[in-house]
């Protein structure tokens, strides 16, 4: 299976490709649009900032090219915020493969800090956990488990949340729809659970069947 | 809910972890890496890494293991000990670490954490801090290793860290360090209630109570300890079952 991860200079992705090898993957890390094109798989990671982010992506051609994917592609982290429509981050136009916008976090308590850094716990859509089928990424999930997030902007809960987190208030840790899938959290950073996820996504098509 | 961490501490010298441990299953018992992952396969959240080596050859040593813990290790790790300047950052999140801690070159040259956060994100940047209480009441910063008072007040120098943009606070009290007594949780709150970047507590430990005590009474977001591991006086996936009958999240 080839496995393309989008290279667009927007933090460490190490740690990715060292989740992908201990899964027996050899991932290639490129921003070639025809190598992406043919990947079976693609992974969209990063910590960057968005509209830096936006713009490398722009600059190489690569923002209508994820947007036209038909494979399955899993963002990660700001990946998942530049898949929405906008973001307050640099008041930046993104991908609007999600058609909602990303927010700061607002602490009401002293006690929330931002960013949102460490293990929370998520809870998976009631559809999804009854559709569990439909939903390959948490295929075999119960709610609670936990993830390690680092973060200073949300996805608001939305039409495509899968599962939610609180922190603050309730916000989208993974989205869903059609080939395209997200999380805010951090799989290759998130012991076990994340692997599981992460072979999860490798293995949509046999989950799908 | 967000989970408070629980971050084993290993110290590393040329290679080797120099401080005890119980985990009679390693193969080699003074492999970090492999300690490592017995932490992480235990429930600990996260891993501090310092470079305790002097020479030259033993920093590369040390970058090797660091690469070496990446492709292993499946949960963060931040690396700290020998980070002078930005160069030294870059060589250790290209090694695959998550984080790097800095603490005598922050207070040396502040600018550091200005640079590291600029450059990398705030969220690698962990800044250490070790103070004491005097006797006058007041917390001073020490650099080198606790050797040197620099003339800064604890609670002054962490807004500073927190101004020039640092992910987080480590504290490590030298008044608890090493006495097993429990953390310091009124310099601790004190810090968490008037900051607003996350706090690391370190220094103290010696009972499961302290865990509890330091995020009940200190407020901090994780604590970190390492010889109540290493000499398995404390269990991880036991601290944690004790913390949560005691009410206060963490991962299971």
């Amino acid at each position: 299976m080839e496995v393309a991860i989008i290279d667009y200079k927007a933090g460490n992705v190490y740690s990715v490709i060292h989740a992908l090898e201990r899964l027996g993957i050899r991932p290639i890390l490129t921003d070639d649009a025809e190598r992406i094109r043919k990947a079976d798989k693609v992974l969209f990671p990063g910590q960057g900032e968005a509209s830096q982010a936006m713009t490398y992506l722009r600059q190489h051609g690569l923002d209508q090219l994820i947007r036209d994917l038909k494979q399955p592609i899993l963002g990660i982290c700001i990946g998942q915020q530049l898949m929405c429509r906008h973001s307050e981050e640099g008041n930046t136009d993104c991908l609007g493969i999600f058609d909602v916008d990303v927010l700061r976090f607002q602490p009401q308590r002293h006690e929330e800090k931002v960013p949102h850094m460490g293990w929370n716990s998520l809870k998976l859509k009631v559809e999804s956990l009854e559709l569990k089928e439909n939903c390959p990424l948490f295929k075999g999930f119960d709610n609670g488990e936990f993830v390690y997030f680092v973060h200073s902007y949300y996805v608001p809960v939305c039409e495509w949340t899968m599962a939610t987190t609180d922190y603050i208030q309730p916000f989208s840790a993974a989205l869903y729809r059609d080939n395209f899938f997200a999380t805010q959290f951090h799989p290759e950073k998130s012991g076990s659970v994340g692997e599981r996820i992460l072979r999860n996504f490798l293995e949509i098509e046999k989950l799908r069947k | 809910m967000l989970a408070k961490r629980i971050i084993p501490c290993l110290d590393v010298k040329d290679g080797q972890t120099v401080k005890g441990t119980n985990f009679v299953q390693l193969r080699q018992a003074g492999d970090p890496v492999e300690l490592g992952r017995a932490y992480s396969e235990q429930g600990a959240d996260e891993l501090v890494f310092l470079d305790i080596t002097a020479s030259h050859e033993g920093r590369k040593t040390f970058a090797d293991m660091v690469e070496r813990v990446a492709a292993t290790l499946s949960i963060p790790f931040t690396v700290g000990g020998g980070i002078n300047e930005l160069r030294d950052v870059d060589r250790m999140l290209s090694a695959g670490a998550d984080k790097v801690s800095i603490n005598s070159a922050a207070l040396r040259r502040p600018e550091l954490i200005d640079e590291i956060t600029r450059h990398y994100g705030s969220q690698v940047c962990v800044v250490a801090i070790d103070a004491r209480q005097e006797t006058d009441g007041q917390w001073q910063c020490y650099i080198n290793g606790g050797r040197i008072p620099i003339g800064r007040s604890l609670f002054d120098w962490a807004h500073e860290v927190q101004e020039r943009g640092a992910g987080e606070i480590l504290f490590t009290s030298m008044n608890h360090d090493g006495v097993k007594t429990g953390f310091a949780n009124e310099a601790l709150a004190q810090l968490a209630d008037n900051l607003t970047i996350p706090i690391i507590a370190s220094g103290g430990a010696g009972r499961m109570e302290h865990f509890r005590d330091v995020f009940r009474q200190g407020h901090a977001d994780a604590a970190l300890a390492a010889s109540v591991f290493h000499f398995g006086e404390i269990g991880i996936p036991e601290l944690k079952q004790y913390l949560r009958n005691e009410n206060i999240s963490v991962r299971l």
